[in-house]
């Protein structure tokens, strides 16, 4: 078989061999160079130029038609409401920017293909009009810079709110533990060099305001219209806590804390009521029916978002937002970890 | 040595210089000397050429590898066994740790070997002394030695491929610990070891080459050739050598510290770190230390790569639009500003690396603000295709593509410079699709339309034209094919480097896309046959080229069509005008080579 595969190649390098041969004494014969440009090259091509910008276009819109609601919901946070409309307004005017700009220049691509007689202008600078598309910009990238630092600002301040909650989110190849402060409010310091089988985070065995902390696997709840401050460690490299339904990312570096905060607002019950997500989630379950796999409910997630080794794609954890009745409810049937860490210190 | 001297000497110097170079030619070379360790800069950008060339393939076929993955997660391909035997491609199924191989090599021979070396090693290797009108580089022996550092760095890319543990698989990136413990992932045993190493000696290369072009731009122009006379193809590789000059060495010392942490147990980007059943002894070091180091050389990198491809279509799309470029002077002073702005905003990689967020706003502002020189860049191009009479060489088709592709990729870079907005899409496919756009094939066009259009001065042949629209069409769009319709898997949460996205449900609706970014990939791969096909059967066999094939007014096109040393059979051309003056009324012809004077009253430039 392979050997067929072979002995057609080399007929087939033969062939077209033969036929660059023929066509290169045919043309030596008509004493026309075969690189030289034509007006008809030109017409082809401008022509083409055209019809390319259409066949562009309208690939982009039967993209934005098809696939624009498959995008992530409308923001679960209160600050992501506002990223949304920055969002909104920046693609509108990219995407003007995007239409026109290609538009003129396949247009003129396709206006000013070379004819024979005619003679290009000579025009070589014009002050205005290079001030005028220094200006534009400029000033439509002020507006874009202002807002954009206004929200930056506000989002990465730190959390103000009395009654926030505080999550440690605790990275490791390859899945996530989150931690909560228990009763006292506190999360308890944490020492690497701790780290073993039985204290998987690395708290420190001898600060007591971790003996009420409490770990969370697989599923962590949180409260809905209430901030919560997130704060990032990791054990071994560097991981992203990417939680896109609410427009939240940050990273978990090896040796520093990180924290991002935000207030969801909406409920994991609200969400799965929600008209678009939906209709996301029935595309989600015919294509999962197509596959023999069990239709799934909505969740929000926290992803991996940095390169970390091999299961990267596969370190996701579930988020839950309760009403604040619920998720007092869940977090008071937690353990905390006291009496096990207790234990093993008494043991040193 | 003879050549080295008669460059920098003025006009009557050259001319008795010259006879000592018809003495040269008269001597048989050895095939070593004229082939391998050339010192002459047309057969050195001949060499860095067909490297690019080989390296571009096999880092495009790992493309088609992991989008086959992507497309169709799990299933079964012959071709994937093929390519990667048993081992990595048991059954036909790709292994998830050569998945990231693949992207991380994918990534780093792009950038560095085809995007860096190839292009730039290329183009200002046989430009800079054409077009200036030198004889050679100011250093023929640095060249070649630039050259062969090449040559072995991307041998020892290459050989990283068939190592036990496979090759380097952090991303090209290769942010530590990922890439400096070995127990993280079997890519960063001796994989990664030859990825710093291959790194370091390609970073030499780059240095010896950017020098040589450097003191080549500075020294070595001919009589009458000033500054503002230069082509702008001389003035983007003049700004991108500086700009390697600058940021390598960044990229060197950065490299160095994670041999050091890797191999002599400094803690430079190390801290606070538990893996493979142990804690580490290093305390005190930061990884975002490295982000730093390696985004200071790794953003100017971006313009390293994309300012010699607008250099190239600046000439390209001037020549073929028999038109003057549009604002000469606005373009060397976007190119000057882009190129100072870049040093500057590396930062905007790291909005969420837990940098401090105020350092963040600045760097929202310096990125944003190169948005505007690009723009200028962008409108000048376009206008200067006004009332052109625009002749369609596939160089110039590749041209055009590279404005469009420029302008579609550039805009989304207003969202990914906007820390706010990069919150949402910070490595999802949206940045993906972004820089493959603006960057990749930015460049790669550029790239094209400079081989299409200086082969008759780098093989003294000529490429097949009508090959060369087939490949342009089929390029451009399955191009636009493969990269648009990843900003919507970004618009979904996609995340970068994910195996597979079919391994929790969030991302199921997304299979169609997948599959026509993979489908467009392949078309789009096979269509470079096409070239490969045309670039070696014209090499050898196209028709013979004649001296000035595109009626152009630089001064490569004065030289015989000859490969002779020195480039000038007698003496140095002498330079009058500016290189733009194509369809100024009052001349006979629509063109005007640099080496015709002034007429009495005529204005040299655009001007007046």
């Amino acid at each position: 078989m392979k050997l067929l595969i072979l002995i057609g190649l080399v007929l087939l390098i033969i062939a077209v061999h033969q036929l660059m041969r023929v066509i290169e004494l045919s043309r030596e014969l008509k004493k026309t160079r075969e690189w030289q440009v034509s007006e008809k090259d030109n017409r082809f091509n401008g022509k083409a130029m055209l019809a390319f910008m259409f066949l562009f276009f309208s690939f982009f819109f039967w993209q934005v038609n098809r696939w624009n609601d498959k995008s992530l919901p409308d923001a679960a946070s209160e600050h992501g409401v506002k990223v949304d409309a920055l969002w909104d307004a920046n693609i509108y005017l990219i995407t003007f920017v995007f239409l026109v700009t290609n538009a003129v220049l396949f247009y003129f691509a396709y206006k000013y293909s070379g004819k024979k007689d005619s003679k290009a202008t000579f025009f070589a600078h014009n002050n205005k009009l290079e001030m005028i598309w220094t200006i534009v910009p400029a000033v439509a990238l002020a507006f874009i810079i202002i807002f954009g630092l206004k929200y930056w600002n506000e989002i990465t301040d730190h959390a103000q709110e009395k009654d926030k909650v505080v999550i440690e989110l605790y990275a490791k190849q390859f899945d996530w533990t989150a931690r909560y402060p228990g009763k006292d409010g506190k999360l308890g310091s944490t020492d690497y060099r701790q780290i073993d089988g039985s204290n998987a985070v690395g708290l420190d065995t001898l600060d007591e305001t971790g003996f009420d902390d409490i770990l969370i696997k697989n599923e962590f709840h949180i409260p809905v219209n209430r901030e919560i401050e997130f704060k990032m460690r990791s054990r071994d490299v560097i991981h992203s806590a990417f939680m896109p339904h609410f427009r939240a990312q940050m990273n978990c570096v090896p040796g520093m804390v990180t924290t991002f905060k935000f207030k969801p607002i909406k409920t994991t019950a609200e969400m799965r009521k929600d008209p678009y997500v939906i209709q996301l989630m029935d595309g989600i379950n015919k294509q999962r029916a197509k596959d023999g796999k069990e239709a799934v409910e909505f969740d929000y997630l926290l992803l991996c978002n940095k390169i970390c080794g091999a299961s990267h794609y596969n370190m996701q954890m579930n988020i839950i937002v309760d009403t604040p009745a619920d998720y007092e409810a869940w977090l008071s049937k937690q353990k905390a970890i006291k009496t096990k860490t207790v234990a093993s210190a008494e043991v040193k | 040595m003879a050549n080295v001297h008669a460059t920098n000497t003025g006009h009557e110097h050259a001319v008795h210089h010259a006879h000592v170079h018809h003495h040269d030619d008269d001597h048989e070379e050895s095939f070593v000397s004229k082939y391998v360790f050339s010192m002459d800069h047309k057969m050195i950008s001949r060499q860095f050429l067909i490297t690019a060339v080989v390296m571009a393939v096999i880092a495009m076929t790992m493309s088609i590898i992991f989008r086959m993955q992507l497309a169709w997660p799990g299933e079964k391909f012959a071709f994937i066994n093929a390519m990667l035997g048993d081992k990595w491609g048991k059954d036909g199924v790709l292994d998830p740790n050569m998945y990231l191989a693949l992207v991380t090599i994918h990534g780093t021979i792009m950038v560095f070997f085809v995007l860096t070396g190839g292009l730039s090693g290329t183009f200002s290797n046989l430009l800079i002394p054409y077009q200036i009108g030198a004889r050679d580089m100011a250093s023929g022996f640095l060249n070649m030695l630039s050259y062969w550092f090449f040559f072995i760095s991307s041998c020892i890319m290459l050989t990283s491929l068939f190592i036990e543990d496979g090759p380097a698989s952090g991303g090209w990136t290769i942010y530590p610990p990922l890439s400096a413990l070995p127990e993280a992932m079997p890519g960063s045993k001796l994989g990664m070891t030859l990825w710093l190493v291959s790194m370091s000696l390609f970073i030499v290369s780059s240095l010896l080459g950017g020098l040589n072009y450097i003191v080549t731009i500075i020294n070595l122009r001919t009589k009458g050739m000033k500054m503002t006379r230069m082509p702008l193809t001389i003035w983007a590789f003049l700004i991108t050598a500086i700009l390697g000059v600058l940021s390598f060495p960044v990229l060197l010392s950065c490299a160095l510290l994670l041999i050091f942490d890797r191999s002599m147990g400094t803690s430079f980007y190390l801290s606070d770190i538990y893996i493979g059943g142990r804690p580490l002894d290093n305390v005190g070091g930061s990884p975002v230390l490295f982000e730093h180091l390696f985004w200071f050389l790794g953003h100017p990198e971006v313009y390293i790569v994309l300012l010699p491809a607008l250099g190239i279509t600046s000439e390209i799309i001037s020549t073929n639009t028999r038109k003057p470029i549009f604002g000469y002077r606005a373009m060397i002073g976007s190119m000057l500003a882009i190129g100072f702005l870049s040093f500057i905003v590396w930062g905007h990689h790291m909005f969420l690396t837990g940098m401090n967020p105020f350092l963040g706003s600045v760097f929202v502002f310096t990125t944003l603000l190169i948005a505007i020189p690009s723009a200028v860049k962008a409108f000048n191009y376009i206008t200067t295709l006004w009332k052109g009479n625009i002749q369609y060489t596939p160089a110039m088709l590749f041209s055009i593509g590279l404005v469009s592709s420029f302008v579609t990729g550039g805009v989304t870079g207003i969202i990914l410079a906007d820390s706010t907005l990069d919150i949402t899409v910070h490595d999802t496919y949206f940045v993906v699709a972004h820089f493959h756009i603006v960057m990749g094939l930015s460049a790669i066009f550029g790239m094209f339309a400079g081989v299409y259009h200086w082969f008759p001065k780098l093989f003294l042949r000529m490429m097949n034209k009508k090959l060369g629209y087939l490949h342009f069409w089929l390029t451009f769009v399955c191009a636009y094919g493969v990269f648009f319709p990843m900003h919507f898997l970004g618009l979904a949460g996609v995340p970068r480097r994910y195996y597979t996205n079919s391994n929790f449900p969030m991302f199921d609706n997304l299979v169609d896309i997948n599959e026509i970014v993979t489908v467009c990939a392949i078309i789009g791969a096979l269509a470079q046959v096409i070239f490969l096909f045309n670039f070696f059967y014209s090499m050898f066999r196209g028709e013979k080229a004649t001296q000035n094939p595109w009626n152009s007014n630089t001064l490569e096109w004065t030289t015989p069509v000859a490969n002779i040393h020195g480039n000038w059979p007698g003496s140095l051309p002498v330079v009058h005008r500016w290189a733009y003056d194509y369809s100024k009324p009052g001349q006979e012809h629509d063109f005007v080579p640099q080496t015709v004077p002034l007429a009495d009253g005529e204005h040299d430039g655009g001007g007046h």
